[in-house]
C-alpha cells in the first residue's frame, strides 16, 4: 500500500529526513518510535502533504505518486493523518466540519452526498467508539477542548472518514491512562484488512494496547532498526542512546 | 481651499435658494449658516485626526449636481423587493433623497406613531424640528454633515410615542438613480423614540452597479428614558459611488440602543456613528462588518461619548479585506469626568485577504473620570495556515477551505443580526461577495 524510498525533506538547509526507507502493506500496523527531533512527525507531516518542506525521494500510494498530489487530493484518496497537535478552529462546528470532509471524501468514491440528518446517524454510532457525547459536535472544532478531547476528535474523524493509510502522529502523547485506552481501543477497533497503520509514539506505552506487526526505530532522520514488536521491549530497557550503542555494538561484531 | 472644493461648493451653491419656499424663518437661517461654514473651512484633509485615513479628493473631482424630485426615476415595488429586501414592517423608499410615496408598502401602525417624510413634518411642525436638524452642525460639524444641514429637505420621520413597541422593522430604502449626470443626495432621517418605546429601524443604501453619485446622509435618533432601538445599516451602494454618513444618537437614561452596520458597496465610504450617552444607566452596542475589496476604501469611525454615570457601551467591528481595498476603523470612546463606574470594551479585527489589501485600525481612549472599567482590543492578521491544512488534510479542497475559515470569522457579526429575515439576505450577499473572491463558501 504505500512504499517510501530514499525520502529526503528540508526546511531551509536543515535536513530533517534523510533518506527513509518505509515499506507498509494492507492490513498491516506498523509503529515509528524515535527520541524528540528524529524527524518522526516531520515523516507524517511530509505524508499528509504539507508544504513547508522541500521533498525529495520517491513516496509510491496504491502504486500513485504521493508526492505529487495535493494535501486533499491525498484525503478523498484514503489517505488520512491524526495530528499532533490538532487545530482550533473557531467558528466552524465540528459537525459540519466532519460532514463537509466526509462529503468530499464520498464524492471521490462516487457515492451520495449525506445530509446533515443522515450524517448525524452515522456520526453518533461513531463517537460510542470513542465515549464522546454529542455536544462535542455542536461546538467549534477543537475550540476550548482538553488535550484527551482533542485526541479523541482525532480518532473520531478516522473513524468517520475511514482511510486505507492511516498515521497516528503521537495520538497518544498528553493522555492519561484512561484516555489512552480510549484512544486505543478506537484504534484497534478500527483495524482492518484493507486498512494499513503507521503509528508514531516516543513511548512504548501506547504499545501496551496496540500490538503493531513491526516497530522501527527512527533517529536523525533515518531509520536505524527495524524488527517485530520485541524491539520496543528492548527500547524500553535500553532508551534510545543505549539502543543506539547497542546496535552500533552489534553492527560491529556482525561483519 | 483647492480648486475642486470651491468648484464643488460652487456647483451645488446654485441650489440653496431654491430650497427655501414654505419653509420657516429659523431653517432658511440655519441653512445659510452651514453653507457659510462649509464655503469657509472647506473639506477635510488627511491632516484632520478625524480624516487621517480617508482623502476626499476623489469625491472633489466629480462634477456633482444636486438631486432634485423632479429627477426621480420610475421604479417598482418589486425592484424594491429584490435589491433592498422586504422584512415584513413598514417600507418607505427615498429616491435620490426624497420621499416616493408610490413605492411606500405600509402596515399597520401602533396608534400615535408617526412614520412619514421629513419633507412633510418640515411644513407641518416645523417650530419642534430646529433643536433636532439644528445638532449635527452644532455639534462638531464637518463639511459634510454641513453640507447635508444646507441642502437636506427630506429623509425619513419616525416618532413613537411612549410605552409603544412596533414589532415589525421599519425599513428605509435610499436608493441613487444617476440616470445622466453624476448626482448629490443628502437624506436626512430622525428616529424619536419616546420613553420605554422599542423599535427597529434598517436603513439600507442602494444604486445600480457602475453608477457614479453621492450619498451624503444624516441619521439622527433620540432615546427617551428606557426605550430600546436597534438600528441596522446595510450599504450596498454601487462600487463606482460615494457615501459619506452621520449616525447621531443620543440617549436618555436607561435607554438600550444597538446599531449594527454593514458596509459592503461604494468606492470610498465612510460611515461614522456617534452616540453620547447622557444619562444614567443608558447601554450601547456597535457592531460593524465592513469587506473593501478591487479599490475600495470604507472607513468607520465611532465616537462614544460616556457623559453619566454607570453606562456601558460595548463595541465590535470586524473587518474582512481583499485585493488593493483599504480598510479603516477609528474608534474613539471619551470618559467625561464624573461618568464614573463607565463600563466600555472595543475589539477591532481584520482578516486580509490579499498581500496588497491593507487596514488602518485605531483605538482612542479619552479617560477623564476615575473608576472606570475600559477595555479595547485590536488584530489585524490572515488566514491560519495551520488550520487551512488541518482541512485540507481532511479532503476539504483548499479554495472552499479559505472559505470555512474566512465565513467563520464573519459569521460572528452574522450572528448578531437579529432580525432573520435580514441576517438571511445578509449572509447571502456575504456568501457571493466572498464566493467573487474565490472564497468558495459551502452550503
Amino acid at each position: 500500500m504505500l512504499q517510501i524510498k530514499n525520502l529526503h525533506a528540508k526546511v531551509g538547509d536543515n535536513e530533517i529526513l534523510q533518506g527513509v526507507n518505509l515499506e507498509l502493506k494492507a492490513g498491516e500496523m506498523h509503529a515509528i518510535m524515535g527520541p524528540n527531533g528524529s524527524g518522526k512527525s516531520t515523516l507524517a507531516q511530509v505524508l499528509a502533504g504539507r508544504e513547508t518542506y522541500n521533498v525529495t525521494g520517491e513516496v509510491l500510494y496504491e502504486g500513485k505518486d504521493l508526492l505529487a498530489m495535493s494535501p486533499e487530493e491525498r484525503a478523498v484518496a484514503g489517505v488520512f493523518l491524526a495530528f499532533q497537535y490538532p487545530v482550533e478552529i473557531p467558528g466552524v462546528g465540528n459537525l459540519y466540519f466532519m460532514r463537509t470532509a466526509l462529503n468530499a471524501i464520498r464524492k471521490q468514491r462516487g457515492l451520495d452526498e449525506l445530509d446533515a440528518i443522515d450524517f448525524l446517524d452515522l456520526a453518533k454510532e461513531k463517537m460510542k467508539l470513542v465515549e464522546m457525547d454529542q455536544s462535542f459536535m455542536s461546538r467549534s472544532v477543537n475550540e476550548g477542548f482538553s488535550g484527551g478531547e482533542k485526541k479523541r476528535n482525532e480518532i473520531l474523524q478516522m473513524a468517520v472518514l475511514e482511510p486505507k493509510l492511516a498515521i497516528l502522529d503521537e495520538t497518544d502523547s498528553g493522555l492519561d491512562i484512561d484516555a489512552l485506552r480510549v484512544v486505543a481501543h478506537g484504534v484497534n477497533a478500527l483495524r482492518r484488512k484493507d486498512r494499513a497503520m503507521l503509528v508514531i509514539t516516543h513511548y512504548q506505552r501506547l504499545l501496551d494496547y496496540i500490538v503493531p506487526d513491526r516497530v522501527h526505530v527512527i533517529a536523525n532522520g533515518r531509520i536505524v532498526r527495524s524488527g517485530g514488536k520485541d524491539l520496543a521491549v528492548e527500547l524500553e530497557k535500553y532508551g534510545y542512546v543505549g539502543l543506539e550503542q547497542h546496535a552500533s555494538a552489534r553492527s560491529i561484531a556482525v561483519p | 481651499m483647492s480648486d475642486s472644493a470651491s468648484a464643488f461648493i460652487q456647483r451645488l451653491s446654485r441650489l440653496v435658494p431654491q430650497r427655501n419656499g414654505l419653509h420657516p424663518v429659523w431653517l432658511k437661517g440655519l441653512r445659510r449658516a452651514a453653507f457659510q461654514w462649509v464655503s469657509e473651512r472647506g473639506f477635510p484633509t488627511p491632516k484632520d485626526e478625524a480624516w487621517k485615513y480617508t482623502s476626499v479628493g476623489p469625491i472633489l473631482k466629480v462634477p456633482f449636481e444636486s438631486a432634485s424630485p423632479e429627477k426621480i426615476r420610475r421604479l417598482s415595488t418589486w425592484a424594491i423587493d429584490q435589491f433592498a429586501g422586504d422584512f415584513g414592517g413598514e417600507r418607505l423608499v427615498f429616491v435620490n433623497g426624497y420621499f416616493a410615496p408610490g413605492l411606500l408598502s405600509p402596515k399597520k401602525l401602533p396608534k400615535g406613531v408617526k412614520v412619514t417624510s421629513l419633507a412633510s413634518v418640515l411644513v407641518e411642525e416645523a417650530e419642534v424640528l430646529e433643536p433636532l436638524l439644528s445638532h449635527p452642525f452644532r455639534e462638531q460639524p464637518h463639511a459634510f454633515t454641513a453640507l447635508n444641514t444646507a441642502l437636506a429637505e427630506d429623509g425619513a420621520f419616525v416618532q413613537i410615542p411612549a410605552n409603544t413597541t412596533i414589532e415589525e422593522p421599519i425599513h428605509l430604502v435610499f436608493v441613487s438613480s444617476a440616470g445622466g449626470s453624476p448626482l448629490v443626495s443628502h437624506p436626512r432621517s430622525l428616529v424619536l423614540a419616546g420613553a420605554g418605546s422599542r423599535a427597529v429601524i434598517v436603513e439600507t443604501h442602494i444604486g445600480l452597479a457602475g453608477n457614479v453619485y453621492l450619498t451624503n446622509a444624516v441619521t439622527e435618533v433620540v432615546l427617551d428614558e428606557g426605550a430600546v432601538v436597534e438600528h441596522y445599516k446595510v450599504q450596498s451602494e454601487s462600487e463606482a459611488a460615494f457615501h459619506i454618513a452621520l449616525l447621531d444618537v443620543r440617549q436618555g437614561r436607561g435607554s438600550c440602543f444597538a446599531s449594527h452596520s454593514v458596509a459592503l458597496g461604494s468606492s470610498i465610504a465612510r460611515h461614522e456613528v456617534k452616540v453620547r450617552l447622557q444619562a444614567e444607566g443608558a447601554e450601547v452596542t456597535l457592531d460593524g462588518l465592513y469587506m473593501p475589496r478591487r479599490e475600495q476604501h470604507l472607513d468607520n469611525p465611532t465616537t462614544i461619548e460616556h457623559a453619566a454615570p454607570h453606562c456601558t457601551s460595548r463595541e465590535l467591528y470586524k473587518g474582512v479585506v481583499d485585493g488593493r481595498g483599504r480598510g479603516v476603523f477609528d474608534g474613539r470612546i471619551v470618559v467625561h469626568p464624573g461618568a464614573l463606574k463607565t463600563d466600555a470594551s472595543q475589539t477591532n479585527k481584520n482578516l486580509l485577504l490579499s498581500e496588497s489589501a491593507q487596514v488602518d485600525t485605531r483605538p482612542r481612549l479619552e479617560i477623564l473620570a476615575d473608576d472606570v472599567k475600559c477595555a479595547h482590543g485590536a488584530a489585524v492578521g490572515q488566514l491560519d495556515e495551520d488550520a487551512v491544512f488541518y482541512l485540507r488534510s481532511r479532503g476539504v479542497p483548499r479554495q472552499a477551505a479559505r472559505g470555512m475559515l474566512t465565513y467563520a470569522f464573519v459569521s460572528e457579526m452574522l450572528g448578531r443580526l437579529r432580525v432573520e429575515t435580514l441576517r438571511s439576505r445578509v449572509e447571502k450577499m456575504v456568501a457571493s461577495r466572498l464566493a467573487e473572491s474565490g472564497v468558495e463558501v459551502l452550503a
